[in-house]
């Protein structure tokens, strides 16, 4: 992967509010329009790493102390939000966070802010493709929308800044699983009609390895392991704790006590 | 009856005022949270702007009312990369007390400069602009006003709606975090917010200054009207703060004219009262959208 990285952190280490470590030490790299899955439990630093990359982090009082972000050979680490976005990074927030108060279609024309001269119609043609259902309620207000609508409408509002990167953060957060299916198979398309490199942060571990090329497992503020997403699928750790099967392949069960101690040695 | 709709029209022509000024306070509050106490010293500065710069300056009134509403406009900017911007991030409260510090510093300069006197402005406006029917009489100034204040809130109206950034601002007052994700400028957004701000402000204090005269304190004071007003459209409706202001300049005229004017003054804030009592988030207060 060493050809053609757009995104490489170095050993970073992420503070909040001057005395909470929350990253400790995290490298990783992004090889140009690649997927790249980031998994891991609750807590476990991923949408910390997110929001370091996007700049986010200042606004929670948050800084990276140790390390570097390198994009694009350049280095970006504590810089603004408004520096970053507008060099191709756009994240997705958890939890789909979207102007309430504002329509579908306005809703998606903040998307252009980082964009010179604001332009929009020929966009949202491109995204009413994307997400069809988008374009019949595009005069509603988000607020009324259902779930599956509003996440269409954020990964639909970041696309409309004409991202290189692409950071999304669990956008199969309390979707049914049809809907999640639907989700997977438009950022599939988005990340091979685009060219645009993602970074996916995930629970759905199966899901999220199925559409990825690589994926890194973190931990406590650290990544514990990395690798393709053929290899991770078939590593038996992998298997059992976030695909939810038995070392043996079959549906795991609660007789397995043992599953709790290997995973004590892991962290 | 032609005192009532002599009434109506006085009443409607100050409430647009009123409802101009109240929309800049709503601007800074969805903006940023801020409640600006500094409100009717703004509207004062602008009244003043102007009267320097016609009567100092001695520029005709079609130079000087695009001049002074750009002064306002810039006055606006300046505020905010002084003294709010260093606040940013900052507990609210530093914030609205920095407001009360500013109002007290605007007043003294203007005091300062003009001294508590009651000026008027040269009479410009021409007097075909008056409209008599039957024995209603409406002078210039009112019908100006009007005019003045229809125009500007259907250009704010487009502006919000269609602009992007209008949208943009919008956006921002929404969700902040979202907005910022996005790349939006939120700091732009904030000063631009008081820049606006400022503009209505000022403006509503150069047609106010028109009608009754300009004086540091009265105008001043009238900025604490702005108060009722926007508790009675709700803190974070423009549409509201607009219909809230014709709401209490109606009020107001009709007090004045059947009950007693001494009551005239007193019954915006009798309003207040009530309306926190019956309806706390005002007429056209934000109803919180909740998915269930």
């Amino acid at each position: 992967m060493a050809d053609g990285v757009l995104l490489q952190l170095n050993n970073i280490s992420v503070v909040y509010s001057d005395v909470i470590q929350v990253l400790k030490g995290v490298s990783l790299s992004v090889g140009e329009n690649h997927i790249v899955s980031l998994l891991g439990s609750n807590g476990a630093g991923k949408t910390t790493t997110l929001k370091a990359i996007s700049g986010l982090l200042k606004t929670e009082n948050g800084k990276v102390t140790d390390g570097d972000i390198v994009y694009r050979g350049k280095s970006i680490q504590n810089s603004p939000p408004e520096t970053i976005t507008r060099q191709g990074i756009i994240q997705v927030l958890e939890g789909r966070q979207p102007f309430k108060y504002l329509t579908i279609e306005e809703n998606l024309r903040v998307g252009t802010a980082t964009r010179w001269g604001k332009p929009y119609k020929k966009d949202l043609a491109l995204i009413y493709d994307y997400f069809p259902p988008l374009k019949e309620r595009r005069k509603a207000l988000a607020g009324y929308c259902s779930g599956g609508e509003l996440q269409m409408l954020v990964m639909g509002r970041a696309l409309m800044a004409h991202p290189q990167l692409l950071l999304l953060d669990e956008p199969s957060l309390g979707l049914a699983p049809l809907v999640v299916m639907e989700i997977f198979r438009i950022i599939e398309r988005i990340n091979k009609e685009q060219g645009t490199t993602i970074i996916l942060v995930e629970q759905n571990a199966s899901m999220a390895l199925k559409i990825a090329n690589y994926g890194y497992i973190m931990e406590n503020g650290k990544i514990v392991m990395e690798g393709s997403s053929a290899d991770l699928k078939e590593n038996p750790d992998i298997k059992e704790f976030y695909l939810g099967m038995g070392a043996s392949g079959d549906a795991k069960s609660y007789r397995d006590v043992k599953s709790y101690k290997r995973r004590k040695r892991w962290l | 009856m032609e005192f009532f709709i002599q009434l109506l029209v006085n009443g409607l022509s100050i409430g647009f005022l009123y409802g101009l000024a109240a929309m800049g306070f709503v601007m800074i509050f969805k903006s940023s949270s801020v409640l600006n106490f500094a409100h009717g010293e703004l509207m004062a500065l602008g009244a003043f702007i102007f009267l320097a710069m016609i009567t100092w300056a001695g520029l005709p009134v079609y130079l000087a009312f695009p001049l002074a509403l750009a002064g306002c406009f810039v006055l606006g900017f300046v505020v905010e990369r002084l003294f709010l911007r260093p606040l940013i991030g900052e507990p609210l409260i530093y914030v609205i007390m920095l407001t009360v510090g500013l109002a007290s510093i605007f007043k003294g300069i203007m005091l300062f400069i003009w001294g508590g006197n009651l000026y008027t402005f040269p009479d410009f406006l021409p007097a075909g602009l008056a409209i008599h029917w039957k024995s209603i009489n409406i002078p210039p100034v009112y019908v100006v006003s009007i005019a003045i204040g229809l125009t500007f809130l259907i250009l704010f109206g487009l502006f919000f709606k269609y602009s992007s950034q209008g949208i943009y601002m919008r956006s921002v007052a929404d969700n902040q975090p979202a907005a910022l994700s996005l790349g939006v400028h939120v700091r732009k957004v904030f000063a631009l917010s008081w820049a606006i701000a400022a503009l209505v402000a000022g403006m509503s204090g150069i047609v106010l200054g028109i009608i009754n005269g300009i004086n540091v304190h009265d105008l001043s004071s009238l900025g604490l009207k702005v108060f009722p007003v926007v508790i009675l459209g709700g803190l974070d409706s423009i549409g509201g703060a607009v219909i809230g202001g014709i709401i209490i300049g109606l009020l107001e005229t009709f007090t004045g004219g059947y009950l007693s004017t001494s009551l005239r003054d007193v019954v915006p804030y009798m309003a207040l009262v009530f309306i926190l009592m019956v309806k706390p988030y005002g007429l056209f207060g934000l109803v919180e959208i909740e998915r269930v």
